[in-house]
């Protein structure tokens, strides 16, 4: 019994029963299949997140921020600012208690280098109702290369709790044609 | 020295129990049980909040409840649950005295000590952090110097294990190898020294931080290593339900393992790659590289996973080769059929193995993949992954044993039997509903530990899905199901070790009604006789459904925005 010693003393010279061993195969090998698609995905799928991320000082990517704001702000909305920046190029998003600054309108089918980071604390990045979701740090800025495949307005909650306004975070994505 | 010690002979096994060790057990187990029902309690809030047609508690007691039900079931209930479980693997099954006892009561003072500190902390309301306690979110120190504190005494819950499986060694208690149950809570055991390292490493900078003392503490650094414990304490009691579910399958069928060298290997393989799984946690964070998180998050090709799923087959492979030993070899299942399904220890147990590979297990896994982790992460769908691992595995385990360690070790008759009967079930039922519809709204993109899905006060507005409140409103009744079950067992064991009738010194208690061990059991188990074909059937289907749900995320995936 699994309770009292091995009635073997010497268990481990016994023969594998071959029911077990044949799970174990077909196990290990589901194993290695699972293993390969993570890499397999890198070379053929499209969802992969980038792993490029630099540490930066929150003012510095507060600037970049408002640059982009200055430059590309067609309207505004509830006080947010709507950026309208240039396909192919680089858009930032600031995560802060309790908002995600500003409102981002990207073209339909165009891709965008997307920067993000916190002011202060941990945020996440959920993008709905497509279902993205990465964490934004303080102190780190992560650079996500981003093709929206479909027009419309989409949300962006905070899914990292970040205190008691956490859940008024919400932000906002227009894809236009 | 060893004349000092009090032993009593067990009426059931035989077996000399060390008094000491047994009034630690009974000490654990019920401070064990009251943060249960504690923390238990303010689970019950936190779901009847996330209910949205009832919303319960406003959006400070909210996070509050959710800080206080995390610390209190995840970390304290199993944790002194877990200590009990080393002691009676050790000093208990190997028919030893315990190592320093006083060392033991040492480390249940700090725990309970530690214990109390952070919940006191929390409730003051200016610690509502989350478990996970994420810098640059500072929670007061108090509130970290209770983990620290329980963490010590869990420490030294280890070392008194370790020291008793010497002792036992030493004075020939035993013979040839411990059994497979002791080496699954030695198994546990281990991984609880890297768990503990893991959290002195982070946790106490973290609390210099809280006072002052530390300036800075990278939120990067923080989780990776924060995770090396949180992750990591979870296959603590990966580990330790395991090794309940082969004791229970012994106390209740005398079943024996399949193979010692096969199980024995999965429990090894528990501790050479678990301790990856801090990884998990760090899919979707900036800049680490896709080598390192493939390699860690697979547990280095899925490894840990296999231990896990040769489990799958050997636990419910060694009842069926000892019900088919007593003769029930009908068909597939008669072995099965026939079990004692109004026991509630082997009602719970086999529950808490399927609820663990089909619910907690497979969703793990999926969810564990470095690209798949983009459509899950932080969302519902893993509190509904870890409710199927923690709650319907570990917790359900746990309560399984404990209708066996009631007459066993606190030598009392178990009270209100038609109530315990049913207790498993209830329990059970609420948990995996409660699990499988969490994990449907994280698919539709619900955020975990959010106070308010409709976003009423949010400046920019937001709808969730309407299928998205309806998946909260069945989560909700499932948890009130659950709560029930909850207090079922803590009515049940709190009442039997109370009120309960005493057993005679010599009597053996008569319930649960464990069936007398059938002798062909023990014969059992070479390799020419062992026919196992019901749980080759069940664990085919397993396969398939992995297989299958595994396939249907990476196809949700593809459906996403392309991203690079």
């Amino acid at each position: 019994m699994a309770i009292t010693p091995p009635s073997e003393r010497i268990w481990w010279r016994q023969p594998i029963a071959r029911i077990e061993l044949i799970w174990i195969v077909v196990a290990f090998v589901w194993g290695l299949i699972m293993f390969s698609m993570m890499i397999y995905w890198h070379g053929a799928g499209e969802q992969n997140l980038s792993s490029e991320a630099y540490q930066i000082k929150a003012q510095r990517f507060a600037q970049y921020t408002q640059d982009m704001i200055d430059e590309y702000q067609v309207r505004e909305e509830n006080g947010f600012p709507v950026v309208h920046p240039p396909a192919g190029g680089d858009v930032y998003l600031i995560a802060r208690l309790w908002q995600w600054w500003p409102i981002l309108e990207l073209e339909k089918d165009q891709s965008y280098r997307l920067h993000l980071s916190s002011m202060d604390w941990q945020h996440g990045f959920s993008l709905q109702p497509v279902n993205i979701n990465v964490q934004v740090h303080p102190g780190y800025e992560m650079v996500i290369t981003l093709r929206p495949d479909q027009a419309g307005e989409f949300g962006v909650v905070c899914n990292e709790f970040c205190g008691i306004g956490h859940h008024m975070m919400v932000g906002k994505i227009y894809v236009v044609e | 020295m060893t004349n000092l010690v009090d032993f009593r002979t067990c009426p059931t096994t035989g077996l000399g129990v060390d008094r000491a060790a047994e009034r630690l057990i009974k000490a654990n187990a019920v401070v064990a049980v009251v943060f249960l029902a504690i923390g238990g309690f303010f689970g019950l809030l936190v779901a009847l909040t996330r209910w949205p047609g009832v919303h319960f508690l406003p959006a400070d007691w909210f996070y509050l409840a959710l800080t206080a039900h995390g610390l209190d079931v995840l970390l304290v209930w199993i944790i002194f649950f877990e200590m009990a479980i080393l002691y009676f693997a050790s000093a208990v099954l190997l028919n030893s005295r315990l190592a320093g006892p006083k060392w033991a009561w040492a480390g249940f003072g700090l725990m309970l000590a530690g214990a109390l500190i952070t919940n006191v902390a929390v409730l003051r309301g200016q610690s509502s952090v989350m478990f996970t306690s994420y810098v640059p979110m500072m929670a007061e120190p108090p509130f970290y110097l209770g983990i620290i504190l329980f963490a010590v005494g869990a420490l030294i819950g280890c070392f008194v294990f370790f020291g008793t499986l010497v002792i036992a060694k030493r004075d020939k208690t035993y013979a040839g190898s411990i059994p497979l149950v002791t080496f699954g809570a030695l198994t546990a055991a281990i991984i609880a020294i890297f768990t503990i390292a893991s959290g002195a490493i982070i946790l106490i900078p973290t609390l210099f931080w809280s006072l002052g003392l530390i300036s800075h503490i990278d939120p990067l650094v923080y989780k990776t290593i924060w995770w090396g414990m949180g992750h990591s304490s979870q296959q603590i009691n990966v580990s330790a339900h395991v090794a309940v579910w082969y004791a229970i399958a012994a106390m209740v069928f005398g079943a024996k393992p399949l193979s010692e060298k096969v199980s024995r290997t999965a429990f090894l393989m528990y501790i050479l790659f678990l301790q990856l799984a801090s990884a998990h946690h760090m899919l979707v964070e900036p800049g680490f590289s896709s080598e390192w998180k493939i390699f860690n998050t697979s547990y280095a090709m899925y490894l840990a996973v296999l231990g896990s799923m040769v489990h799958g087959m050997t636990v419910p492979g060694s009842i069926e080769a000892a019900q088919r030993a007593r003769g029930l070899t009908k068909g597939l299942f008669e072995w099965l059929r026939k079990a004692p399904w109004s026991n509630p220890a082997f009602a719970g147990m086999f529950m808490s193995l399927v609820f663990f590979g089909f619910i907690g297990g497979i969703s793990g896994v999926v969810m564990g993949t470095e690209q798949i982790n983009l459509i899950m992460h932080n969302t519902l769908y893993v509190p509904g992954h870890f409710h199927g691992t923690v709650v319907a595995g570990t917790t359900l385990a746990f309560m399984a044993i404990t209708y066996l360690l009631v007459p066993l070790i606190f030598r009392r008759e178990l009270m209100m039997k038609k109530l315990a009967m049913l207790q498993p079930y209830i329990f059970g039922i609420g948990v995996a509903g409660i699990s499988v519809f969490m994990m449907g709204a994280g698919t539709l993109g619900v955020s975990r530990r959010h106070w308010d899905m409709t976003f009423a006060d949010a400046q920019l507005p937001f709808d969730y899905p309407s299928a998205a409140f309806l998946m909260m409103g069945l989560n909700g009744i499932f948890a009130v199901l659950a709560a029930l079950g909850g207090l079922m067992f803590i009515v049940i064991v709190v009442g039997s070790v109370f009120f309960g009738r005493r057993l005679g010194e010599d009597e053996k208690p008569a319930y649960p009604d464990v069936p007398p061990q059938a002798a062909a059991v023990s014969h059992y188990g070479s390799s020419e006789t062992l026919r196992i074909p019901g749980t080759a059937f069940l664990v085919g289907i397993f396969f398939v459904a992995f297989v299958l749900y595994y396939f249907v995320n990476w196809k949700y995936l593809s459906e996403i925005w392309p991203l690079s």
